[in-house]
């Protein structure tokens, strides 16, 4: 397969994690669909190391990898607080700034 | 018209006639309570001090062949253009003007000394006369329109000051306010004589007005004439009570009877004759103006004699004889050079017989407890017998009995019209002597109801007066007194000049003579008698004999008979305030509320409207703020897409 | 099949056009159909296994480009590690908080789709536009390498070892902020040995307690446990059996009831025991 398919099937997948992040209420979910579009990312960067025929778009993915984890890490920590605190993990109970 | 000498001699202090009266003023309104001890008598010293300058440069002037003097005081607007200088005319009309305003007011001012006696506010009220004659005197004597304009508004302030001058009662103030606005109109009118003026010939002073127009230099023609003369006719009717602008003179007997005597009797309502005399040249040029003048005095004299018929108010009777004695002078003033001589001494002689007579009025009120209702008095020659004489006289001068005042000055008049000739010459004669009976009719009814017949204030009645401060009727009966010699010395030097100032300025026309420079050569005299004149003094006599058929052999009732419909519209001053308010009052009040309707629902609409969608607006707005992070997410989704959406139209 | 995927020398090229191009096929339906299903799903378990799903195919897609070791390192480091740490995290906070699928913002769900097929349909075009080109033959810097695996080692340690330092220095940094954020402090001084046992002396129940179920007459895990003042309670039972059987804890032969009364017998004589003998004392 050409590398266009991948990349068409790396857009697809992010709009699917993009849309995922809007309509999900639960934290969790929504940080796994945020993995979703890392992840997307990473296709179509490995699709380009392909292209261009040099490993540097697989490096980059591999760093994405790596930061995505950290991301993961830290922002699960920041959930569990926030549950431990308001004992519920609705991203809509943050609405202060309503009119 | 050669340019006029400038002052030499004496006459380079002639600003001293206007200063001494606006020291005067000055002193006592801005002393204020500290000056009421002497502030009468300050008055007077400074009212005297202008006559006797004024006797100085009469003789002066009598002295010099060219009996003209230019003083040139100051330049008031030096602009390129549109030069305004106040100067001072010294020339045998406005010399005959200075001697009459400060001989009389001088009388009057002497004669308040007494009547305001019992008043907290006498020294005020010197202070307004003077301010007063400061500013007539600038009328008369500035040189070019600009200063008479501005003496011809300084007198309507001072009317309007001392008809109110009884500031908390309510028709004082009302009557003040009608009088300014009445002179308003008029002065609109002479406001634009002048800007026409201006912009015709641009200039202000007489000489250079008059000599342009008269030699025709100028592009306008007749007609810019004509509408000169008729604007000016406009202000002459506004400050002298004429029709169509007369309501105001009535109400004006609101304020203290010496201001009645001296400014709505001898010299403010004289102004506009004044303005029309001095103004000749334009009206010798323009037969329209002229035409309207005598129409205008025509119509005013027969409708101030019918008014004068059938008021009760002893005052009011006299006013609306001011009334027609002024339509006379208009009358007069309008027949051209023939007529401006009998005008002015008309004017003289009826400053000092109306003065007269009203300073009477005033001393019968002031012995009456201030009474006005003549159906209140009756037999009171018993108790004021000076004033009854003075008054007489007084009487005897205005119908015109020869051989005093009135009969050399009006028969002038009469017989300047008869002479005229042609169908308007023939109109303007009848009415003139028609007017003249009518008003031997209501002067002797007058005589009547105040001097003779049984006393009718010792009845309980119907009673006008009442205590001027605190408006509680009177509690007792008035006992009639003379007045102190303060009040009757004055009037019986006026009674003199009633007697005698009519032949000493018409016998061997020596007024005309000096009023030549003027007014122009005369027209050639008559003798003492002619047709005309004989036929006046025979309605005289009849008007005489048919009021004392009413009021003299019948006694007269306390209370007033319902009358003929002439008599109800007589009391109404002819219906001319019921005009004035439903043809102007209430237009006019219609017009404002539709302006305030038009300003509360269409510009408040429109400024509200714009505020009220703003805040709508906004407060939809701000629905879009939810507070989620999700609609926030979706928000940046959806900028995002339209980014590549734009990159994609740009680059494709 | 293996070798067919790891396409030898790291070009991902001397696959198959036939084998290449169904595995594509099937593992982009495969990817697509778990992504979809993973935002559609109630529970978040679920979700997580969705996930695992595109990982794993995504993973094959990678050996497939000729990037064996990335394929490994998303299996083991995203999947098997980030991926099990959401689960970790799920059990923390709570299985069963399950979303409700009603939307509570209007037009959210309308607006996120049109947003997102929007967005997909752009960049498709605008891709499909660029000339991707067709895929070389080998990658180039591996020309220099055995395999993939030193080529990518290579450009790490020498072209983007600033990246790498920095990026080490951001786990360590995430490492401290997840110890620091997951933290809970003490509220009260940390109770010594010395306290505990005071307390126990004090509270006169010095011995421990038996454990739960010692004085069970029943093991059966449909029985509910007895309370100390002798009833039952239905929470001890697990909610998965107790929605399914209506006749639960209702003591079928009536041992429990016979062990009460037995129980109040035992009592009453001791209290007239001890009243016995409180009174001769």
């Amino acid at each position: 397969m050409s590398p266009a398919h991948y990349i068409f099937l790396s857009v697809v997948l992010f709009a699917i994690g993009g849309v995922g992040v809007l309509v999900r209420r639960n934290a969790i979910v929504i940080f796994m669909c945020v993995e979703l579009m890392l992840n997307a990312c990473n296709l179509a960067f490995v699709a380009f190391a392909r292209m261009h025929g040099n490993l540097d778009g697989q490096v980059v993915a591999f760093f994405v990898m790596v930061v995505a984890a950290a991301e993961v890490v830290v922002g699960l920590a920041i959930l569990m607080a926030i549950y431990r605190a308001r004992k519920s993990a609705s991203v809509d109970d943050a609405n202060l700034l309503k009119y | 018209m050669e340019t006029t000498l400038a002052a030499t001699g004496v006459l380079r202090y002639s600003w001293l006639l206007l200063a001494f009266p606006v020291f005067g003023a000055a002193v006592l309104l801005l002393g204020g309570r500290r000056t009421d001890k002497w502030g009468h008598l300050l008055g007077v010293a400074m009212s005297l001090a202008s006559f006797v300058y004024g006797v100085i440069a009469f003789f002066t002037l009598l002295s010099y062949t060219d009996r003209s003097r230019d003083l040139h005081m100051f330049s008031w607007i030096p602009v390129d253009g549109f030069q305004a200088n106040i100067g001072i005319l010294l020339d045998p009309l406005s010399i005959s003007f200075v001697l009459l305003i400060t001989g009389v007011g001088s009388l009057i001012h002497i004669y308040s000394i007494g009547y305001m006696s019992h008043d907290v506010d006498r020294r005020r009220f010197f202070a307004y006369l003077n301010l007063f004659i400061a500013a007539m005197l600038l009328l008369v004597l500035s040189d070019n329109y600009l200063g008479l304009y501005a003496g011809w508004e300084g007198v309507g302030l001072a009317s309007y000051l001392l008809i109110g001058f009884w500031q908390f009662k309510p028709t004082a103030a009302v009557a003040a306010k009608k009088a300014f606005i009445a002179n308003r109109v008029g002065d609109a009118g002479l406001s634009l004589a002048i800007m026409l003026m201006f912009a015709e010939y641009g200039t202000f002073n007489f000489g250079p007005v008059f000599h342009q127009m008269s030699s025709g230099s100028t592009s306008g023609g007749t007609g810019v004439t004509t509408a000169i003369g008729l604007l000016l006719l406009l202000g002459a009717c506004g400050k002298s009570a004429q029709v169509p602008l007369q309501s105001w003179l009535l109400d004006a007997m609101e304020g203290p009877t010496p201001v009645s005597a001296l400014i709505h009797a001898a010299t403010m309502v004289t102004a506009g004759v004044y303005l029309i005399v001095r103004s000749n040249p334009i009206f010798n040029i323009s037969p329209t103006a002229q035409l309207a003048v005598t129409v205008v005095g025509a119509v005013t004299l027969l409708a101030g004699a019918i008014i004068g018929c059938a008021k009760d108010d002893i005052k009011k009777s006299l006013a609306g004889s001011t009334m027609s004695q002024i339509g006379y002078m208009f009358l007069g003033a309008g027949l051209g050079p023939a007529g401006y001589v009998f005008a002015i001494a008309h004017l003289i002689a009826h400053g000092f017989f109306k003065a007269g007579l009203f300073l009477g009025a005033g001393s019968v009120m002031h012995g009456m407890d201030d009474e006005v209702n003549m159906r209140r008095y009756g037999g009171l020659y018993k108790f004021l017998p000076v004033t009854f004489v003075t008054f007489a006289l007084g009487y005897l001068a205005i119908i015109g009995i020869p051989p005093f005042s009135g009969f050399w000055t009006k028969d002038g008049i009469i017989e300047a019209a008869w002479d005229k000739g042609g169908t308007s010459g023939y109109i303007l004669a009848a009415c003139a002597i028609i007017g003249a009976g009518i008003t031997a009719f209501y002067m002797t009814r007058m005589m009547f109801m105040t001097w003779f017949g049984r006393p009718r204030w010792q009845e309980p009645g119907p009673q006008a007066s009442a205590e001027p401060r605190t408006g509680q009727p009177h509690e007792h009966a008035p006992h009639p007194h003379e007045s102190p010699w303060v009040m009757t010395i004055p009037m019986i030097l006026l009674a003199i000049g009633s007697v005698a100032a009519g032949g000493f300025l018409i016998i061997n026309q020596r007024f005309a003579n000096f009023l030549a420079p003027v007014t122009g050569e005369p027209a050639p005299p008559h003798g003492v008698w002619s047709t005309p004149g004989i036929i006046a003094l025979v309605l005289v006599v009849v008007g005489v004999g048919i009021a004392w058929l009413i009021y003299g052999r019948v006694p007269v009732p306390a209370t007033a008979p319902r009358g003929s419909f002439v008599t109800v519209a007589a009391r109404k001053d002819l219906y001319g305030d019921a005009f004035n308010e439903s043809v102007l009052m209430r237009p006019g009040q219609w017009l404002t509320r539709l302006s305030v309707y038009f300003d509360g629902r269409g510009v408040d609409g429109l400024v509200n409207t714009v505020a009220a969608v703003i805040g709508g607006s906004s407060g939809r707005l701000r629905r879009v703020q939810t507070g989620y992070a999700r609609s926030y997410a979706l928000s940046m989704l959806l900028g995002a897409v339209l980014l590549v959406a734009g990159l994609l139209v740009v680059r494709l | 099949m293996i070798p067919h995927i790891l396409a030898a020398g790291g070009g991902g090229t001397n696959l198959d056009a036939y084998w290449s191009v169904s595995f594509f096929w099937v593992l982009a339906v495969l990817s697509v159909g778990a992504a979809l299903a993973m935002i559609f799903m109630r529970q978040a378990v679920h979700c997580a296994l969705m996930l695992a799903v595109v990982m794993l195919s995504l993973a094959v897609m990678y050996a497939m480009q000729g990037a064996p070791f990335l394929a490994f390192v998303q299996v083991i480091v995203y999947t098997g590690a980030v991926l099990m740490l959401f689960l970790f995290v799920m059990m923390l906070i709570g299985v069963s908080s399950a979303d409700s699928l009603r939307e509570t913002i209007k037009g959210q769900r309308v607006w996120a789709a049109i947003g997102g097929v929007a967005f997909m349909i752009l960049l498709i075009v605008g891709i499909g536009h660029a000339s991707i080109g067709s895929a070389p033959t080998s990658f180039s810097s591996t020309g220099n390498q055995a395999n993939n695996l030193t080529g990518i080692a290579q450009l790490i340690f020498t072209t983007y070892v600033y990246p790498f330092e920095i990026t080490s220095a951001l786990l360590i940094t995430a490492a401290l902020g997840a110890m620091v954020l997951a933290h809970r402090e003490r509220t009260e001084p940390k109770l010594t040995q010395r306290d505990i046992s005071r307390r126990r002396v004090a509270s006169g129940q010095v011995q421990p307690e038996p454990p739960p179920g010692v004085y069970a007459l029943h093991d059966a895990v449909d029985m509910p446990a007895m309370l100390p003042d002798g009833s039952t309670t239905d929470r001890s039972v697990s909610r998965a059996i107790s929605q399914r059987d209506p006749e639960l804890g209702r003591d079928p032969q009536g041992e429990v009831a016979e062990d009460r009364d037995a129980e109040q017998r035992i009592e009453a004589e001791r209290a007239i025991e001890a009243a016995a003998r409180g009174e001769t004392q």
